[in-house]
């Protein structure tokens, strides 16, 4: 079968002030038609610049410096704004990651569809309707004659992706380049995204690149696997071969940094190929340690105690009670989490999950129920000297490692302010001297003090986090998604970090995720959540072999098929 | 959407009850109307008199109703100085302005956002370069001073335009415009233009920096990947959704050229409302000033609920939002 699209030695250049970046750099690839490519890599690696490249769209001023791009036996190099136009939509079509930003929020989706399918095919007035019908029901959605009329924001984030699937097939075109398609989605629509792009890819014999950093992904929709690594491909090949006998190091590295569903481990791998490996920690002795001093020793107290949880949030405001309009964020929830232990809760999103963690850390007030944090009631008087008390022992480390730190402040400030604020220590040297011994613990090195966030990495500044949460010698760690923002080299050594805290300082966690491979290997035991309420409690290892509630079996049944990795597990 | 409608009338009420307020307590608190009005042998029964005339001997409670009660049906009394009906000087006037405004107003549209559009998409080219430059004249000159400057220019030196006043009227019976004739044309081109200048300059730069930010977006660049044509980018996909934002702006700004209208009116000797109200001002003629206070107050009301509905039109996530 002769290639669809064949890429020789590409190199792509960012010229910046400090000097050309160089984006890409021997980059070659090939794609047949009903054949679906992966191109792996983590953040930076150069992966969504080759797609980019291909239909010249790179962002200024980044510009393809050598190699070619051959396309139907055609080179795409150096053609014309009006030859690439022509190209684009009506051959090659793109996918893009956020269906919440990937459409016209002002137009129909309708408009949307008859405006590209007259451009690309040259379809008018009614039949250029039809058609718009015809791809949306490709993309199954149904009633689609009616759907024409809707906004974007009258669809929820999967049928949008949907949409902007049918946009893409709209020029009926030989080629798609999926970046990151799914990332934004949850693990049920995420399957079913995919589904729909593979069962596309056979019907309409389509070649498929699919741009992501996902190896779940990959595992599930392709047949071949490109691995990125600083712009350069390290290695191509099946997706059995890839995943499960890797020759290159990098490969090696990355896919045993891939949390596991399948089984539990001690320790995440970590290889020394990738960058930031925790191995080089200066660690200081937690047990003589003033952070160590509070440290819990096991017992069988309960750590936390939460019972007939409920809050509700208004959608809609009204006079009368009959007409406003209630989420029930969370629904009559109770549980108990014992001293030392990790508990996961795990939902999609919208679950209410994070709004649980919330309570319990006291951002939000409960409409009604109790939380009892070590036997202390911290619901019915939040103020009072106990429960102050009772919350610093409950910290949290937020999702996002961009917005939970004040730019403003020196990492310094960032990590002092929890023990200036209950004023812990008796001088400001012995906070700073703590400050700077938690940053050598966390991995960041003491020097990190002087410095201020925008310096650091995303898997440095959830460090960052992890050093304030913890400089007010908390005993509950509360984690909402603290590495669903990192690539996964670097989630495995965030992941390790929080694993070793646990354990040297008996710190009971509260670990709340999406991410089902996470939570097996964080937690002893989880609640799977969904629509605010609990559905199932469970021991990590009965939940993972013998699920009873329906929704949990759903929830595993959606995991990406990581067995082609079997033979790579250490 | 009706519920919304009301909900902002309500607030309209509110604001204009306020306002009227304020303009009513003009009455007592900016001097005393009777010295503007007599000559300096007036004798003391004289001024009693026209105290008594005036209704200025009644408690505050009483006059402050019977303000409002007059001013509902339009009724702002008579005019100190000139002693006619002020709501009658105002419609005299008022299409003098409100045409001046409306040029002007189409002027800073049309010119504002097709620049602002053009600066947006060619953001290096030495004509947005140039754009630019030169519109931070039109924020930082004073009015007067361009005003001024432009009647030197095509007045005075140039003699292509008429200096002051409104040139050629045509009467309507009920208005009369200057639209229907070559010297009125002539005559409303200068003030209209120094009128314009400031709204032009801030709906120019606050239109390119929409446009800039929707060109970013993700839907325009999903718009390119489909390879739509380039003009169906910019104007059927980025321009309306630059407009969002830009509206609210829009509207307030021509509220700001009704205002504005005082100082241009003056330079030009435009016989509207503006230059009516400075006249006013000279002679502490009270009602004149609080009728033109709520007058103005009644505009600005207006263009805002307006905008708030124009709001429906264009987005639909707030027409059909849930």
């Amino acid at each position: 079968m002769s290639e669809l699209l064949e890429i020789n030695d590409l190199d792509v250049e960012f010229p910046t002030r400090r000097g050309t970046v160089k984006a890409a750099r021997g980059v070659s690839l090939t794609v047949k038609p009903g054949e679906v490519l992966g191109l792996v890599g983590e953040s930076g690696a150069g992966k969504s610049t080759i797609g980019n490249a291909i239909i010249d769209l790179l962002e200024r001023p980044g510009r393809v410096a050598g190699g070619s791009i051959m396309f139907e036996g055609e080179e795409l190099r150096g053609r014309t704004e009006d030859e690439m136009r022509k190209v684009r939509g009506d051959r090659i079509g793109m996918i893009f990651q956020d269906p919440q930003t990937s459409l016209n929020p002002l137009l129909t989706i309708g408009a949307q569809l008859v405006e590209t399918i007259e451009k690309t095919t040259g379809i008018k007035g009614s039949q250029a309707d039809d058609r718009a019908v015809e791809l949306l029901e490709a993309v199954g959605i149904t009633e689609a004659r009616a759907r024409l009329k809707a906004y974007p924001h009258q669809f929820s984030g999967g049928m949008r992706q949907r949409v902007v699937i049918a946009l893409a097939l709209a020029g009926d075109p030989d080629l798609i380049i999926a970046d990151e398609p799914t990332t934004a989605l949850d693990v049920s629509i995420q399957k079913q995204i995919l589904d729909l792009i593979k069962k596309l890819c056979r019907e309409r014999d389509l070649g498929v690149i699919i741009v992501t950093h996902d190896i779940g992904v990959i595992a599930e929709i392709a047949d071949r696997v490109c691995v990125m690594y600083r712009g350069e491909v390290v290695e191509t090949g099946p997706v059995a071969q890839i995943l499960g006998a890797p020759n290159h190091e990098y490969t090696k590295s990355l896919i045993a940094a891939v949390p596991r569903a399948d089984q539990r481990l001690h320790r995440f791998t970590s290889v020394d190929y990738i960058e930031g490996g925790d191995e080089e920690r200066r660690r200081i002795d937690i047990q003589t340690h003033w952070l160590g001093e509070a440290r819990s020793k096991p017992s069988s107290e309960d750590a936390i105690e939460v019972e007939n949880l409920n809050l509700s949030f208004t959608l809609q405001k009204a006079v009368l009670k009959k007409n406003r309009k209630m989420l029930k964020a969370v629904d009559n929830v109770s549980f108990t989490v014992k001293q030392g232990e990790v508990f996961g809760l795990v939902g999609e999103s919208g679950s209410g999950k994070s709004t649980v963690a919330r309570l319990i850390a006291g951002l939000y007030r409960p409409d009604s129920g109790t939380i009892r944090v070590k036997g202390t009631d911290i619901t019915t008087k939040p103020k009072s000297a106990e429960a102050v008390e009772a919350r610093r022992a409950v910290q949290m480390i937020f999702q996002d490692p961009y917005s939970s730190l004040n730019a403003r402040m020196r990492v310094m400030d960032v990590v002092a302010e929890p023990i200036r604020f209950y004023k812990m220590t008796s001088s400001e040297a012995e906070t700073k001297q703590i400050v700077r011994d938690l940053l050598d613990h966390v991995g960041l090195g003491a020097e990190a003090a002087i410095k201020y966030p925008h310096e650091f990495s995303g898997g440095q500044r959830q460090r960052i986090s992890i050093a304030r949460a913890l400089a007010s010698r908390p005993k509950i760690l509360i984690c909402d998604e603290p590495t669903s923002a990192l690539d996964v080299s670097v989630q495995a050594t965030i992941l390790n970090l929080l694993k070793d805290l646990q354990e040297e300082l008996g710190l009971t966690m509260l670990f709340i995720t999406h991410d089902l491979p996470v939570i097996r290997q964080m937690s002893d035991r989880i609640a799977v959540m969904r629509h605010g309420a609990i559905c199932e409690i469970a021991d990590t290892d009965q939940l993972f072999a013998a699920p009873e509630h329906e929704y949990s079996k759903h929830l595993l049944e959606l995991m990406p098929r990581m067995d082609l990795l079997g033979t790579a597990a250490e | 959407m009706l519920a919304f409608i009301l909900k902002r009338l309500a607030q309209s009420v509110l604001v204009m009850a306020v306002v009227s307020a304020i303009s009513f307590s003009l009455f007592n608190f900016v001097g005393d109307p009777v010295n503007n009005m007599v000559g300096q042998d007036a004798t003391r029964e004289q001024r009693v008199q026209i105290r008594i005339d005036l209704g200025l001997d009644d408690p505050i409670l009483v006059q402050y109703t019977r303000f409002m009660g007059n001013a509902l049906q339009g009724d702002f009394g008579l005019s100190y100085r000139i002693k006619r009906p002020v709501d009658e000087l105002i419609f005299e006037r008022l299409p003098a302005t409100i045409e001046l405004v409306f040029v002007s107003a189409i002027i800073a549209l049309v010119v504002g956002i097709s620049l602002g559009v053009y600066t947006g998409i060619r953001r290096n080219s030495w004509i947005s370069r140039t754009v630019l430059s030169t519109s931070l004249v039109g924020v930082s000159l004073p009015t007067f001073i361009i005003g001024i400057a432009l009647i030197y220019l095509f007045a005075v030196i140039l003699r292509w335009l008429p200096s002051s006043g409104r040139g050629g009227v045509v009467d309507l019976g009920w208005w009369k415009t200057s639209f229907l004739t070559v010297d009125g044309w002539r005559a409303i081109i200068l003030p209209a233009i120094t009128l314009s200048l400031f709204q032009l300059t801030l709906i120019l730069r606050l239109v390119r920096a929409e446009m800039m930010e929707v060109m970013r977006t993700d839907y325009i660049k999903f718009a390119r990947a489909r390879g739509l044509a380039e003009r169906s980018i910019n104007f059927v996909h980025a321009l309306r959704n630059t407009l969002v934002p830009v509206i609210t702006i829009i509207g307030l700004n021509i509220g700001g050229l009704i205002a504005f209208s005082v100082i241009t009116e003056t330079v030009f000797q435009w016989p509207g409302t503006g230059l009516m109200f400075i006249q006013a001002v000279d002679f502490v003629d009270v009602p004149i000033m609080a009728a033109y206070l709520v007058f103005v107050a009644l505009l600005f009301v207006i263009i805002n609920l307006v905008v708030d509905i124009l709001y429906f039109v264009v987005d639909p996530r707030i027409r059909l939002g849930d």
